[in-house]
């Protein structure tokens, strides 16, 4: 019926992987989508070489934002944070598998702008962390 | 609904179909409404024919824009029963019109420690300005709660009263919850206790009649674009002598009378608070939305919304694990804010949307309202003149499929 709530989705949002929280953890940010009011924690630890060995997400949202949260934490352990914050919006966007338009783009894009200004240690999520390709 | 049906052809939008093979279904009016045909004409040909700066020139064209303007200004007066249309300021919207009084009167008037009391139930349109000036003025602001049963608990209201409030500032009808206010009874025990008082109407004018004079409201603030007009103009109504004693808003061209180097004197109203060329073409769309549904007729909307909405609430009351927001009929216009279990407001808004029905998911501007319930967010459908029982069921079919995908 819908290519935006593919199996995969429908799969993350129902059974995610990597929902929780980490305590301790290295890194830690949360951030809301402002037009919604949903929210997001995202958790990590990383190894002395800074690589990524796990990661957990809370908060509340939309199947699509709950569904990259997933999708995204499973794609980064093991990754160096370095990747990390090259990761664009349109990585996010080929793990979703779907193209969406301006609003519901900010649900999907909310967990990799949180998890980048975590790992940039920011004092404040900013748009500018996932735009551009 | 014969005429309904009859009347869905003045909008051409209607007739659009979201993919092929699939009608819209437009459950979106509460946010705004679609335009008929007569407003989409009258603003065109003002371009064609008329398009002047007004007030200004002793041209053709302007002296007949001029006209035009003013002449859409004595229909909007007419339609809400202002005894005069001076009493009728042009705005951009409903919340610049709340700004307009909060940022004059309430600049003028309003001392420390004063009382302005609001309900739990606003717009952030009718919060926003006051929490802005509180913060400025050190201002008291109180709300009358909310029941559980969606409507305002008036029996609070009366003890607020007791703090000799100023102002009473309050939504003639809900845009999330639906509830209609009892507007007249709000309004007779503030003046009783001294208070003046601001109605948003942002959701009663375009849905019913309101008679500023039978309500003895002192300001009356709405937007065009909810009632068939075009974006980028609403209206203030305020009682003559409170206009006249207010300060202008906005400073610049058409907002005086005379200019000197230092200092100027204000032009009268209603021009002394419209500073600079305003929006001549959407006024006469403003004039010819009022004209249109005046000729449908304000009570036969407000009996046509009753009975969609009456059918909504049946067919939703079906699907398992909804649950709506609101009061029952006939507290309740044409909105109806709902949850469903386990799935999130954007998704079922996604879903519908599949099926080419636009509803609206979110806080809907009123975050107070939903952390009041405990909730960040609804799915909204809202009715109007236009909406069918057909468009009722294939919302509830939409629903359906939200159920299979999620459930
Ligand atoms: C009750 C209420 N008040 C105020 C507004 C604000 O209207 P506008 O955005 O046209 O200024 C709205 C619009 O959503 C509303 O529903």
């Amino acid at each position: 019926m819908d290519d935006l709530y593919r199996e995969v989705i429908i799969e993350h949002y129902k059974n995610p992987g990597y929902r929780g929280e980490l305590d301790p953890c290295d890194i830690r940010f949360e951030d809301e989508n402002p037009l919604c009011g949903d929210h997001i924690r995202i958790d990590v630890r990383v190894d002395a070489n800074n690589r990524v060995t796990e990661a957990a997400f809370s908060g509340h949202g939309c199947a699509i934002s709950q569904a990259s949260a997933d999708l995204l934490l499973e794609s980064i352990i093991g990754k160096s944070l370095d990747e990390v914050k090259e990761l664009t919006k349109q990585d996010v966007l080929d793990l979703l598998g779907i193209d969406l338009g301006p609003v519901r783009l900010k649900c999907a894009l909310l967990s990799l702008k949180v998890l980048k200004a975590g790992v940039y240690g920011l004092g404040e999520a900013s748009d500018a962390l996932v735009e551009g390709a | 609904m014969t005429t309904t049906v009859q009347l869905r052809d003045d909008f051409p939008v209607l007739s659009r179909e979201i993919r092929p093979g699939v009608p819209l279904v437009y459950l979106d009016s509460t946010a705004t409404a679609q335009k008929p045909t007569q407003v989409l004409r009258a603003m065109d040909e003002y371009y064609r024919k008329y398009n002047a700066n007004i007030h200004r020139g002793v041209h053709t064209l302007a002296e007949e824009a001029t006209a035009m303007y003013e002449s859409a200004r004595q229909r909007i007066a007419g339609f809400i029963h202002a005894a005069h249309p001076r009493e009728v300021i042009y705005t951009r919207n409903t919340t610049e019109s709340i700004n307009l009084v909060a940022q004059t009167w309430g600049r003028k008037y309003l001392q420390e420690g004063d009382v302005v009391i609001l309900t739990e139930m606003e717009h952030h349109s009718n919060l926003v300005p006051w929490q802005m000036l509180a913060a400025e003025k050190h201002l008291r602001l109180e709300f009358i709660p909310v029941r559980d049963d969606y409507l305002l608990d008036l029996d609070a209201y009366q003890e607020l009263l007791s703090l000799k409030p100023r102002l009473v500032a309050f939504t003639h009808m809900s845009n999330v919850l639906g509830t209609i206010n009892p507007a007249e009874e709000i309004i007779r025990l503030a003046h009783a206790a001294g208070a003046l008082t601001l109605v948003d109407g942002a959701q009663s004018v375009p849905h019913f009649k309101v008679d500023v004079q039978a309500l003895d409201a002192d300001f009356l603030a709405f937007s065009a674009h909810k009632m068939c007009g075009p974006t980028g103009i609403g209206a203030l109504y305020g009682k003559q002598a409170l206009l006249e004693a207010m300060p202008p808003f906005l400073g610049g061209g058409d907002m005086i009378r005379k200019v000197y180097l230092r200092s100027f004197t204000p032009n009268e109203l209603p021009h002394k608070f419209e500073a600079g060329t305003p929006a001549v073409a959407e006024a006469v769309g403003f004039g010819a939305a009022v004209d249109y549904l005046s000729q449908v007729g304000m009570d036969l909307i407000a009996a046509h919304e009753h009975e969609v909405t009456a059918y909504a609430l049946e067919r939703l009351s079906e699907i398992p694990g909804l649950r709506i927001f609101g009061p029952d009929l006939p507290h309740k216009g044409g909105v109806v804010s709902f949850t469903m279990n386990g799935v999130h407001p954007h998704d079922v808004a996604q879903i519908l949307d599949q099926n080419g029905v636009a509803v609206r998911a979110g806080h809907h501007c009123a975050m107070p309202l939903h952390d009041k319930f405990g909730i960040t967010a609804t799915t909204r459908a809202s009715f109007y003149l236009y909406t069918t029982f057909e468009d009722v069921d294939r919302l509830a079919k939409g629903l359906d499929d939200v159920i299979r995908l999620f459930g």
